[in-house]
């Protein structure tokens, strides 16, 4: 297409010509990969975002006339306003999306609380031993931790919901051990909605009955006594499949990472006579600083967005006590009608998502710079 | 801490390291039974009968002489609990038995098309696209990388809805391709396959390129083949991801049992037990599940490992 000019002036053209040849192969290679982002990613992003502000029912064909209608922000009122005065004086009772909101919030906020500290901690421990010279058939121990990570988050539901029952393989290996923990006391895993945190309590006498007037106070839809539950016992048990299931993971990437730390670095601080814990304080802790940044923000993303598990196991229950917002996004969506309203939902895990990240990344770098 | 005086550690073991040793040892032991345990006992109760795994769930060998048998003396199915008489039982594949009847082979069949497609879907768009951003100058080059990577930080819950309407007004609700189509290309291989071609070195293209070979003859001759081990992590993730996956095929196939996936059919099966689960095919189903992905990875451990570590190195 461009060869009289190739002719006129040869040099200069062809490598016009060649920049557009490579430019227009560029895009002949993205364009499959540029395509489906578009449909499938970009295009949705704006259509939740579009739709939060909607009352659509998810069910009369979205672009039908009259299908939906603009509501503004009456969604991400209902979920996080509680009981309020609008301008014009008329007051606005709490709902109770409001109130299951807060409590999948919450059921939320104690999992993450409890599972990415855990795992993290747990996997770099493991990742330090298995690193440690002495230890044989490390291709063994890395083999082990790793297994359960490739398996579906379905099966490991199943396999867990399996030993938990109440005569199960866990309450009876326990009973098997303790004389005094028999079928009469045997914890209910999956069908106990009383807060650990709330058990814990009354073993030290303390209930909500004479706590004092305090734990009655309402913020958020739920009292002060509701908020300190703690996760459920159910929860507690979505937690330990969690940690179990992704110990291997992160201690693979803390054992990469450690072994990439020269072996020159440990020796230097050996001849200086620094001992093995200063050692992996001062030394082995910060150079892992950005790999532990990794960990922590893949555990907080795959935390806050707990579903399959919740969806094969419990379904929100007992008492609502593991509704999480993923889930309660599907349930809104998909068995309530409310599509709107499970698309506001969802934009706020989002912002609370990318929230964490970014306050993890200026927690991180600002400790790295000490 | 005495071991720090020694210059050469390796040299003799004092006792506190000795001691270390020992409770090193003993951490990563119990953690190791923890994590494979679960499947051992998974495997042992597939082969028992529904009796036998909900009383004895403990045992893990099936080992004669036999007890109980799985049907009583008339020839029928003994009810869940009746195990009087002995404490041992009959390996039997009841368990498998069930779940096949339930149309686990259909989803199997599903299960094994979606991720066969999915994966080459990637190894083919992901590594075009991870080329034209490590090696093509293209103008928006940059903002499409950052596009693409900024997509990894959305949940996938976020496009749930959207997701559902497009392909609804597509007609690819409760389809093979309406799986497929979505997950065709995914940003954490464009990723990987974009940090790979950067790492090698550019002549032997600038050679095939000089001997007047058109940039798409050259990548699937010259290119592709020099980044075989980048694709093996790429297409076990891949293959693995798509196996695995439940939400997605949640929201596209639910309405058409003939196409559930393993994930599906496993969870869907548990709603419809209720609160009468029949554990041994549940437990059957999970191990048939499973399986196909144990043999991949024993087999090409060495690469799942690495890719792993590769993506953590680089975060």
């Amino acid at each position: 297409m461009a060869q009289p000019q190739v002719l006129a002036r040869p040099k200069v053209t062809t490598m016009a010509a060649k920049r557009r040849q490579e430019a227009l192969t560029g895009y002949m290679f993205m364009a499959p990969a540029l395509v489906i982002f578009l449909v499938f990613l970009i295009i949705p992003i704006g259509a939740a975002v579009y739709l939060s502000f909607t009352d659509w029912n998810g069910i009369t064909p979205v672009f039908d006339e009259g299908a939906y209608q603009q509501v503004g922000l009456d969604n991400y009122r209902d979920l996080l306003l509680g009981e309020h005065t609008e301008d014009d004086g008329r007051v606005v009772k709490a709902t109770t999306r409001q109130r299951d909101f807060f409590i999948s919030l919450k059921n939320t906020t104690y999992y993450v609380l409890g599972v990415v500290p855990t795992q993290t901690l747990l996997a770099l421990i493991l990742a330090v031993i298995v690193n440690q010279r002495w230890l044989k058939a490390k291709g063994f121990f890395r083999t082990a931790f790793y297994f359960p990570s490739i398996t579906s988050s379905v099966v490991i539901s199943i396999i867990f919901m399996w030993m938990f029952t109440r005569g199960g393989l866990i309450n009876t290996t326990i009973g098997a051990v303790f004389s005094g923990y028999d079928s009469g006391s045997f914890v209910n895993w999956l069908d106990d909605p009383r807060g650990v945190i709330h058990i814990i309590l009354e073993q030290f006498g303390v209930t909500r009955a004479n706590v004092g007037d305090w734990a009655s106070n309402r913020s958020l839809g739920l009292t002060t006594w509701e908020w300190l539950s703690g996760p459920s016992v159910t929860m507690l048990t979505i937690m330990i499949l969690n940690t179990w299931t992704t110990i291997g993971t992160m201690m693979v990437i803390f054992l990469a990472a450690l072994q990439n730390i020269p072996s020159s670095v440990y020796e230097a601080a050996a001849i200086d006579g620094a001992n093995a814990w200063r050692i992996f304080r001062q030394i082995t802790v910060p150079l892992l600083r950005p790999t532990t940044f990794f960990v922590v923000t893949l555990g907080l993303i795959g935390c806050f967005q707990v579903f399959d598990q919740i969806y094969v196991i419990s379904s929100g229950g007992p008492a609502k006590t593991t509704l999480t917002v993923a889930y309660m996004v599907y349930q809104n969506g998909f068995n309530r009608s409310a599509m709107g309203l499970a698309a506001a939902t969802a934009i706020i895990l989002f912002v609370i998502i990318f929230a964490f990240t970014l306050l993890q990344r200026l927690f991180v770098s600002e400790r790295a710079n000490v | 801490m005495t071991a720090s005086t020694t210059t050469a550690p390796h040299e003799r073991r004092s006792p506190l390291m000795t001691a270390l040793t020992v409770v090193g040892w003993t951490v990563l032991i119990v953690f190791a039974a923890l994590e494979i345990f679960p499947f051992v006992f998974t495997v042992a109760n597939s082969f028992k009968c529904l009796p036998a795994v909900q009383s004895y769930p403990r045992s893990i060998i099936p080992v004669p002489p036999f007890g109980v048998e799985c049907k009583t003396e008339t020839g029928a199915a003994r009810s869940p609990g009746d195990v009087s008489g002995a404490v041992t039982f009959n390996p039997t594949l009841e368990g498998y038995e069930e779940i096949a009847d339930a149309n686990l082979p259909r989803w199997l069949y599903n299960t094994a098309i979606f991720a066969v497609a999915i994966t080459i879907g990637h190894l083919i768009f992901d590594s075009l696209a991870g080329y034209a951003l490590a090696r093509l100058k293209f103008p928006g080059n940059r903002l499409v990388f950052y596009t693409i990577l900024g997509t990894m930080m959305v949940p996938a819950i976020v496009l749930l809805i959207p997701r559902f309407i497009i392909l609804k007004e597509l007609s690819m609700l409760n389809t093979y391709q309406g799986l497929i189509v979505p997950l065709a290309v995914d940003a954490f291989g464009i990723f990987l396959m974009k940090q790979f071609f950067e790492s090698i070195p550019n002549e032997i293209e600038e050679a095939a390129m000089v001997d007047g070979a058109n940039r798409l003859t050259m990548f699937f001759r010259v290119v592709l083949p020099m980044a075989t081990p980048a694709l093996t992590a790429l297409a076990i993730f891949s293959f693995q991801g798509a196996w695995n996956d439940f939400l997605m095929p949640l929201l596209i196939l639910s309405g058409d049992s003939d196409l559930w996936t393993l994930t599906l059919g496993l969870s869907f099966l548990r709603g419809a037990y209720g609160e009468t689960l029949r554990w041994h095919a549940f437990l059957a189903g999970s191990v048939l599940t499973t399986l196909p992905l144990a043999l991949i990875f024993f087999y090409f451990q060495r690469y799942f490992v690495e890719g792993v570590s590769y993506s953590g190195l680089k975060g």
